[in-house]
């Protein structure tokens, strides 16, 4: 048996196997940390740095550090959460999301976290960034207008021989996330379907068949996000 | 030298109208334009979006028929995606159609209580303080109600089809994205008072005997205010029978002639071009075979009622031969007459709603299809206030590329500076004062049509109207607003 750690989130007594990321143990212990490039499955990144916590005073990213025995961890504290909500909004601002339009409100994690951290309107200027739509793909259209570079796409999505289907372009504040055209040329309509669930926010869309999914049976329509994790709800401020 | 004289209405959403009058040396009006900002910007940035997204962002135009842009584009995409709208599935067209019926019934009862109704139970030169809903529904609480209950079961038919009383996302290419629950259905059959579809008959009928009753002690008002000879245009059924969802286009002229035989809108361009003027934001519709002089029509309710034959619901139709009767079978041309018709149809609206919640294909079945695409399509549909032409072309990479609307508002340019044209000359010869009575005859002329610069006053019934009278040396001399 693995060795069990323990350790504190916000308090609460919790326990983790070893090599357990914090927030993997979070999960487990049901506190909800938010994230938007993390995916299970996936090999974390810390990009996005929306799961930041506070471990012994210093801030981590919940999504790469392993839980140490007797960590006291905070995850909801003021400083905390208006960092998070700093990360959020820079990401409103820094793109073109137009929610009412988008096919993935609704089903967009990155809406989601704002509603659940009730960010009403940014704190910074918008940079309305002139931003291109990449369409020529038979299958899938990608809007550089919501992406927001969590790589999710790049290590989730590759073809039969492991190779990534998407993949960075260009360098700096200029990068963006392309399609390649080999690649992809051969791409089922299951894949297609995958990336655009895999992606945070409407960066990747399935093409042609667009708002299938009822307002009311969409994936936050019930619920706010984390709910299906949180048991101690976490105050969002 | 002649004198100008500025009316400016001034709105939150739509940007702003104004009222130019232009007199002579002896105060006498020589001309008359009204000028509106529209919204043709989204022509521009729908370009290069998906096609797919276009019910959903067009219908951000308006917040009081968003529905209407909504399944207008629907329909033009149920072309592109080679369903074309004639194909679509039963459930998808009855669930549409629903959603359209809804919005018409909210539409047309906001416009009657919200801003008809002041005039009517207060009268026209009541002071406007007393004028207004706010005073309706202190005097007249029961109607008051009844026109907020209205508005808001057509608002919950729009959320049960549409997802969202207002910019829901129903309708997509080829179909809808959902049926009828039986809790939803049997809501609106049976539910409680007062939210059921009898109801609302009911409610329908009694605002129609409100308007006739106003209409039989003010004769010489409803008749001849802003009466002016025009032809009309609207979608009919194929059998000639109203129909706001889907149909050919017929116009008629001011005798009642066909002037355009039932055509498949997918031509519109082969008979319907757009004149630009250098004053308005706003185009010029006209029919090509008659040019752009006489070929302007008039779109709505007043029209819709003067180019079908018939109603197909058995209320409705009995309201339409008195309707009808009262002009010999000619058409119609009487401003005020628009608000009868208007009442007409939120009847025929609530019939519809009934017999359509009574059909089994709203609960169950097929709801999306797909068929050879094809780079372009129109789709046309008749909104609260008119005939509303959507049509869009493609790229090969699915993005639009080119898209045109001609809204109601826009179809009615020309009738309405016609209408104020002719309230401004009655009121204004010889004059160089605006008056009260002046600024209230515009409001009500304007009124008439519900043209989209109106959305934002209709919280309050008021439509605030700035005029400022120019001299022949374009100078300020007098400045009028209501408030
Ligand atoms: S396309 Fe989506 S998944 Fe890929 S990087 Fe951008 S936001 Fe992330």
């Amino acid at each position: 048996m693995s060795k069990v750690l323990n350790f504190t989130i916000d308090g609460v007594i919790c326990m983790a196997e070893k090599g357990q990321t914090i927030l993997n143990a979070a999960t487990a212990n049901k506190i909800y940390i938010p994230t938007l490039c993390n995916l299970p499955g996936l090999k974390p990144r810390g990009s996005c740095r929306v799961c930041n916590v506070k471990v012994n005073g210093k801030f981590l990213t919940a999504c790469t550090t392993p839980v140490a025995e007797g960590m006291e961890i905070e995850n909801n504290s003021e400083d905390i959460i208006d960092i998070r909500k700093s990360i959020i909004e820079l990401l409103l601002v820094e793109g073109n999301h137009y929610c009412p339009y988008c096919e993935k409100s609704g089903n967009c994690d990155l809406q989601a976290i704002a509603y659940k951290y009730n960010i009403p309107a940014p704190r910074f200027p918008y940079q309305f960034p002139d931003r291109d739509i990449e369409a020529t793909n038979g299958k899938l259209l990608k809007d550089h207008n919501r992406c927001i570079l969590c790589k999710r796409c790049i290590r989730g999505i590759k073809d039969e021989d492991g190779k990534s289907i998407f993949a960075f372009k260009r360098r700096g504040h200029k990068v963006i996330i392309n399609i390649d055209t080999r690649l992809s040329a051969n791409m089922t309509d299951e894949m297609a379907q995958e990336a655009m669930d895999i992606c945070p926010v409407g960066a990747i869309i399935k093409k042609e068949i667009g708002f299938k999914v009822p307002i009311g049976e969409r994936k936050y329509d019930k619920e706010p996000i984390g709910s299906d994790i949180e048991e101690i709800k976490a105050t969002t401020i | 030298m002649g004198q100008k004289l500025t009316i400016e209405p001034v709105t939150r959403v739509e940007g702003h109208g104004k009222v130019t009058i232009h007199l002579d040396d002896e105060n006498q009006v020589v001309q008359t334009r009204l000028h509106i900002v529209e919204f043709r910007g989204f022509e521009r940035f729908i370009q290069g979006r998906p096609y797919w997204e276009a019910p959903v962002l067009v219908q951000r135009l308006c917040g009081i028929c968003p529905v209407s842009h909504h399944l207008a584009a629907a329909k033009a995409l149920d072309v592109i995606v080679g369903v074309g709208p004639d194909n679509i599935s039963p459930t998808a067209e009855k669930m549409r159609r629903l959603m359209h019926y809804g919005q018409f019934f909210q539409s047309h009862s906001l416009h009657f209580f919200h801003l008809v109704s002041p005039d009517l139970l207060f009268g026209i030169d009541a002071d406007p303080a007393k004028r207004n809903v706010i005073e309706v529904a202190r005097e007249f609480k029961d109607l008051a109600v009844q026109g907020v209950m209205m508005r808001k079961f057509g608002q919950e038919i729009i959320e049960a089809t549409a997802g969202k009383k207002i910019h829901g996302t129903g309708a997509i290419p080829g179909g809808i994205n959902k049926s009828l629950s039986i809790e939803e259905k049997m809501k609106f059959l049976i539910g409680k008072d007062p939210l059921n579809v009898d109801q609302m008959i009911t409610w329908a009928q009694g605002a129609l005997d409100l308007f006739k009753d106003y209409h039989k002690k003010n004769k010489n008002l409803i008749d001849n205010f802003a009466k002016f000879p025009s032809s009309h245009l609207s979608l009919v059924r194929k059998d000639g029978a109203l129909d706001i969802y889907h149909g050919v286009i017929r116009a008629v002229d001011t005798e009642g002639n066909k002037i355009l035989h039932d055509i498949d809108y997918q031509d519109y361009l082969d008979y319907i071009a757009e004149e630009v003027k250098s004053w308005s934001y706003m185009k010029f519709p006209y029919l090509r075979s008659l040019g752009n002089k006489e070929g302007w029509y008039t779109v709505g309710p007043l029209a819709r009622l003067n180019t079908c034959d018939f109603i197909p619901t058995p209320l409705a139709q009995k309201e339409f031969e008195i309707f009808r009767a009262y002009t010999n079978g000619k058409p119609n041309n009487m401003s005020m007459h628009m608000h009868w018709a208007r009442l007409i149809e939120t009847l025929h609206a609530a019939e519809m709603i009934k017999e359509l919640l009574d059909d089994p294909d709203i609960l169950e079945g097929e709801l999306v299809r797909k068929g050879n695409k094809t780079i372009e399509g129109v789709g046309l549909i008749e909104a609260p206030r008119g005939t509303l032409f959507h049509h869009y072309r493609i790229n090969k990479d699915d993005q639009i590329e080119m898209a045109n609307l001609i809204v109601s508002t826009t179809n009615n340019n020309t009738p309405m500076n016609r209408a104020v044209e002719l309230v401004a000359k009655s009121y204004m010869n010889g004059q160089e004062k605006i008056t009260e009575g002046m600024l209230n005859a515009v409001e009500t002329a304007i009124r008439a049509y519900d043209p989209c610069l109106s959305c934002a006053t209709h919280a309050l019934g008021k439509m605030p109207l700035e005029i400022t009278l120019y001299n022949s040396n374009d100078e300020v001399i007098d400045i009028k607003r209501s408030e």
